[in-house]
């Protein structure tokens, strides 16, 4: 690795900024401050008038995630080279197994894939597709010792990868329990399946449908449910993917009132809007399909943004997953085919800067805390990641906020034909990106080695979110009420009992999604067994009578206190 | 047979306005309004004295009738609507509780014919959708159109017994709406509630604290909200029954503020007293407060509530009076989760109400009226017959002291259970006389009813105060797909193999997983697991799983 001294540049962190040099050597940043001593030989990187950035991290991508059996257009080597191009130097992409695959499986084929790949460091999320319970083995084998401490519930998504209430209040317990962060992909599947139904009965089959069937409020009901079953379990929660206004909404409110619940809009809910899937042309509204869907409210990004800058969001990042337009073609006769996904990971940073910064939103420091900083916390790579300190990787950006670019498909580092956010012009550029302590990006020059990214592990309870969770932990305990007991009458139950579970298959309705599970006890029935001999079986049975006024009285226990 | 009436001096309280005025009534109808009125001889005078002259309350939530475990509440059609009148309410709508197993019908029947016999008091009835089963749909038709039946109740909570799936809530309610209906939630998270439920029990809480930490206020507002956002997708009209928690109350006024059609109705309980006596160390009393959606902890919820009610935010009341004995509550005297669930309130919610609202200066008398009896008419589409002082409404009419003190207790209520779990309450305000069908019911504290004197009131679909928006909203609310060239690029070509395999055998899923219903599933494989096979005469061998197959994994099994 080589030995860089970057000079004369102002060095951004979450908390501050300040005018200093830096060294760094085998990776590492190894000194910060003026005048340092340095061996010769070093390379020299001339930072005046441009800011030093911590690179940036990039919590969501899906580089490897089939749709239908096709995989990405942008894989883990395309995807990290066009993460490298626009300042950010870790990924964290999302692993999902599929059917039949299991966990630990799975992950060790996205490492194979990742490290053979990857231009970046990266660091892996786990989908919980469906989820059973001997996957509980295979998460505490995650955490323990793949350092992986984030798995991601879907609430869409019915009948594939959906999760019940019930199961999502289990995962949770089970993420609570390890120290992991529970993630949602929150919209309500069930009524989106419904819609999808009733549009493609319509007729409608373009891309527009896929945004009328999933409206924003579909989105904002899932967050609130999430929320409202992770406080339950006191549990962090961490919502992926937040699009809309209403969602947002919901999260800010839900960290009014002390949730511990994270939200992380995308580059593409920052950078665009969906209006642009009502456009006549097809490749095009295509390319911005993606669930949640992009918000066709175009004061959607001014809005996230606002709430990025206020703290009420944490994090940004691009869930980059691109397909090409003969892919995305798979659906040109019903939009629910179409594989899901945007591009975003070059461009976020960017995205970030241009408005948030450049409008006055938040100052380069807010920036660096929403790009960087606040995702190596959440997901516990801090100080490693996230900071521009001594010791800390060698992930550096030096930014420059006075020249500007405009994003094209034709100059974008992708595979993919269609760039969303085509002809948006970015005030604020990296011209130099150092990934560990090697300079990928100088003067517009990509140079990448495939592979060069490691696995960063994570480990569990990272402090920035669980410190919390534990105190609430102690405080959570209830205590029943001490009283005697009850010796009053008690009023006979009817031996046939009358509260009978609806059976019978035929009786349900064709759409049953959720519940109707079968073999849990149910607290609500009755003990007596339906069918069965009984031990009293050959007594007559009597009529149940009420015990208005029992003998002797009534017992002290029910008197009026 | 009917008495002529003839109420003079007194002061005419309306939803919109007031006045001083006579009131005559004859053959069950309020036949003239105004000063020095021309009537027969004979007629009965009742002197007001400038007391206010109010229409008869209508209690929109009771269940008179409920069976639980093969009982039934204390307080059936006679005793519930006798304490009904008592208290100045003159109608009730009592929910039709159909078992599961049973048919909406038949039970629609069973409770027509036990109100006709026993009933003192007008009544209608809602039919609750307890589960969702074939041929529902022609019966819900028949309720409506022959029936006079137009609200339905469906459940978010009981899981396993009559919880709904959001796919059947949103087939439901998609349906009712066309039926011209007015959909009732019972708004709590089953699936959240059983869980709680489990872990409680194991903890080794069986008293009735469990309830109330079994059901925090969190699950409520959860459902509360996704029953608005399934509404609102439908666009259909949304009645929330039972609000008792300050959050719930809070997203039914932030979600109408967005426009949704939404109505909220919190109970007596929940605008009198609250739930810290769930703690109590009498486990009868503790148990007697018992009802889902609990009564909240938080003691300032019955002030938050009455101030949402007084501005409009919440618009009617009920009572969800459904009384069991102590002996009743007893079956779950080792399991909160048994205990049968329901309080008293009939009786008592008219006074509940002015006492915390008027009394407090919340709400003016018009308000009070809205809220107890004219709301609930339009919403029901009882309006102007119901809820209205006017000429040709019927005269349920109740003439009301706000000055009367009264100190609520079990000695001297008229419902059969030993705990009112207003106990104690010193109320403002209270009916002196009040008049049902035209005829004196309740008057110096004595009651003079007749059971089954009172009817049936159907009801029509479709009432103009909901449908006349939601028409206007369905017309402008129509989707276009955009016209476009066919696309005519590359497409990609699928894999042959899908990829989806069988979701993992059944002993590997937890117990708690959905069984898929029976719908096709086009995840699975369609492999039968019974039936006649090709390879039947072969003999069997035992199962044995292939770890590395020589010559590696095959093709459909791999991992890519």
């Amino acid at each position: 690795s080589e030995q860089i001294l970057i000079k004369g540049g102002k060095i951004v962190n979450d908390d501050q900024s300040f005018y200093a040099d830096i060294y760094v050597e085998d990776g590492l940043i190894k000194q910060i401050g003026e005048n340092l001593l340095v061996p010769g030989g070093a390379k020299t990187i001339d930072a005046h008038g441009h800011l030093v950035l911590p690179g940036g991290i990039d919590v969501h991508t899906r580089l490897q995630v089939p749709a239908l059996g096709m995989a990405p257009a942008d894989g883990f080597y395309q995807g990290t080279k066009a993460a490298l191009a626009g300042g950010t130097t870790m990924i964290i992409d999302h692993v999902c197994p599929d059917a039949g695959t299991s966990l630990l499986a799975a992950y060790e084929q996205w490492r194979a894939i990742a490290d053979s790949q990857a231009c970046c460091d990266y660091s892996l999320h786990i989908d919980i597709p469906r989820w059973h319970e001997s996957l509980r083995e295979e998460l505490e084998a995650l955490v323990k010792d793949k350092g992986v401490n984030s798995f991601l519930v879907f609430m869409a998504y019915k009948d594939k990868l959906q999760c019940s209430d019930a199961q999502m209040y289990e995962i949770f317990g089970i993420a609570r329990d390890l120290g992991a962060i529970a993630q949602v992909h929150a919209e309500n599947g069930d009524i989106i399946d419904e819609e999808q139904k009733r549009l493609l009965e319509l007729g409608i089959t373009g891309p527009e449908g896929h945004v009328l069937s999933r409206p924003e409020e579909v989105e904002a009901e899932a967050v609130y449910r999430a929320i409202t079953i992770a406080k339950q379990a006191n549990c962090p929660l961490y919502v992926t993917k937040v699009m809309s206004r209403g969602a947002a909404d919901v999260l800010a409110q839900a960290r009014r009132k002390g949730t511990v619940v994270y939200g992380e809009p995308i580059a593409a809910s920052l950078g665009t809007d969906g209006s642009h899937y009502w456009s006549k042309n097809w490749a095009k509204a295509a390319a911005f399909v993606t669930s949640p869907p992009i918000s066709p409210d175009p004061t959607t990004p001014e809005h996230l943004s606002s709430l990025l800058s206020c703290g009420d969001l944490q994090v940004t990042g691009s869930a980059h997953c691109t397909f090409t337009t003969a892919q995305k073609a798979v659906g040109k006769d019903n939009f629910t085919l179409i594989p899901e996904g945007t591009n975003g990971a070059e461009e976020r940073m960017a995205i970030v800067w241009e408005q948030c910064v450049v409008p006055g939103k938040m100052d380069e420091n807010d920036f660096v805390a929403v790009t960087s900083t606040n995702a190596a916390k959440i997901f516990n790579c801090y100080p490693r990641k996230g900071r521009v300190a001594v010791g800390s990787d060698a992930d550096l950006v030096v930014w420059n906020p006075r020249a500007s670019q405009i994003i094209s498909a034709k100059t974008h580092n992708l595979n993919v034909e269609y760039n969303i956010f085509e002809g948006t012009e970015c005030r604020g550029v990296p011209t130099v990106v150092i990934s560990q302590g090697r300079v990928v990006l100088q003067d517009g020059t990509l140079s990448v080695t495939q592979g060069s990214g490691r696995f960063i592990p994570r480990k569990t309870f990272p402090d920035f979110v669980y410190k919390r969770i534990k105190a609430r932990n102690r405080l959570a305990e209830v205590h029943g009420v001490p009283r005697g007991l009850y010796d009053g009458p008690v009023h006979e139950v009817l031996a046939s009992a009358k509260a009978v579970a609806p059976t019978a298959a035929s009786r349900m309705a064709p759409c049953a999604g959720k519940a109707l599970a079968a073999p849990v006890r149910n607290l609500h029935q009755s003990g007596f067994s339906l069918s069965g001999s009984q031990a009293d079986d050959h007594i007559a049975r009597r009529t149940a009578q009420k015990i208005m006024a029992p003998p002797g009285g009534r017992s002290n226990i029910t008197s009026l206190s | 047979q009917s008495d002529r009436l003839l109420i003079k001096g007194g002061r005419i309280i309306n939803d919109d306005h007031s006045f001083y005025a006579d009131l005559y009534l004859e053959d069950g109808l309020i036949k003239q309004i105004g000063e020095n009125l021309i009537v027969p001889g004979g007629v009965k005078t009742i002197e007001a004295n400038g007391r206010m002259v109010i229409p008869g309350g209508i209690d929109v939530n009771t269940y008179l009738q409920k069976p639980y475990q093969g009982m039934t509440a204390v307080d059936d059609f006679y005793q519930g609507t006798k304490a009904a009148l008592a208290g100045g309410t003159t109608m009730i709508i009592d929910h039709v509780f159909p078992e599961p197993g049973s048919s909406l019908l038949t039970s629609f029947e069973k409770w027509h014919e036990a109100a006709d016999t026993k009933s003192c008091c007008d009544y209608s009835l809602h039919v609750d959708i307890t589960s969702w089963y074939d041929g529902i749909r022609e019966e819900l038709e028949i309720l409506v159109q022959d029936k006079g039946v137009n609200s339905f109740q469906v459940y978010m909570a009981y899981k396993d017994l009559y919880q709904m799936s959001d796919s059947q809530l949103y087939e439901a309610f998609n349906f009712l709406k066309s039926l011209g209906a007015v959909i009732l939630v019972h708004a709590e998270n089953g699936d959240l509630i059983a869980q709680e439920q489990k872990r409680i029990l194991e903890m080794g809480i069986t008293g009735p604290e469990g309830h109330a930490l079994s059901r925090p206020e969190e699950l409520e507002a959860e459902a509360v909200f996704r029953a608005i956002t399934i509404a609102s997708r439908i666009n259909c009209p949304v009645y929330i029954t039972k609000v008792m928690s300050k959050s719930a109350a809070d997203i039914i006024a932030l979600a109408r503020k967005k426009g949704p059609l939404v109505f909220g109705e919190p109970i007596t309980a929940s605008l009198g007293t609250d739930g810290t006596h769930y703690w109590s160390k009498n486990w009868a009393k503790a148990a007697a407060f018992v009802t889902s959606p609990p009564l909240s902890p938080d003691p300032t919820t019955p002030d938050h509530l009455n101030s949402l009610l007084a501005c409009g935010d919440l618009q009617v009341t009920g009572s969800g009076h459904c009384p069991y004995s102590t002996a009743q509550k007893a079956i779950g005297k080792d399991n909160f989760t048994m205990i049968p669930e329901g309080v008293n309130g009939i009786e008592e919610r008219m006074s509940v109400v002015w006492d915390k609202a008027v009394a407090t200066g919340k709400m003016d008398e018009s308000q009070f009226v809205a809220v107890t009896s004219t709301n609930a008419a339009k919403i029901f589409n009882l309006y102007p017959r119901k809820g209205r002082i006017a000429v040709g409404s019927d005269a349920d009419v109740v003439i009301w002291d706000p000055d009367k003190v009264k100190t609520i207790t079990a000695k001297s209520h008229k419902s059969a259970i030993e705990y009112n779990i207003f106990e104690g309450m010193e109320c403002h305000g209270a009916p002196l006389v009040v008049i049902s069908q035209g005829k004196i019911v309740f008057e110096d504290g004595n009651l003079h009813v007749n059971k089954g004197m009172g009817r049936f009131i159907p009801r029509k679909p479709f009432p103009e105060y909901l449908y006349q928006r939601i028409k206007i909203r369905n017309k402008v609310g129509g989707l276009q797909g955009v016209s476009r060239g066919m696309y005519d690029g590359p497409v990609y070509e699928i894999p042959a193999t899908p990829k989806y395999a069988t979701p993992a055998p059944s002993t590997k899923s937890s117990p708690a997983k959905n069984q898929p219903p029976p719908i096709r599933n086009l995840h699975q494989s369609n492999f039968s697991l019974s039936g006649a096979q090709i390879d039947d005469n072969n003999p069997r061998r035992t199962g044995h799983r292939i770890v590395a197959p020589p010559g590696g994994r095959s093709n459909i099994t791999s991992l890519g």
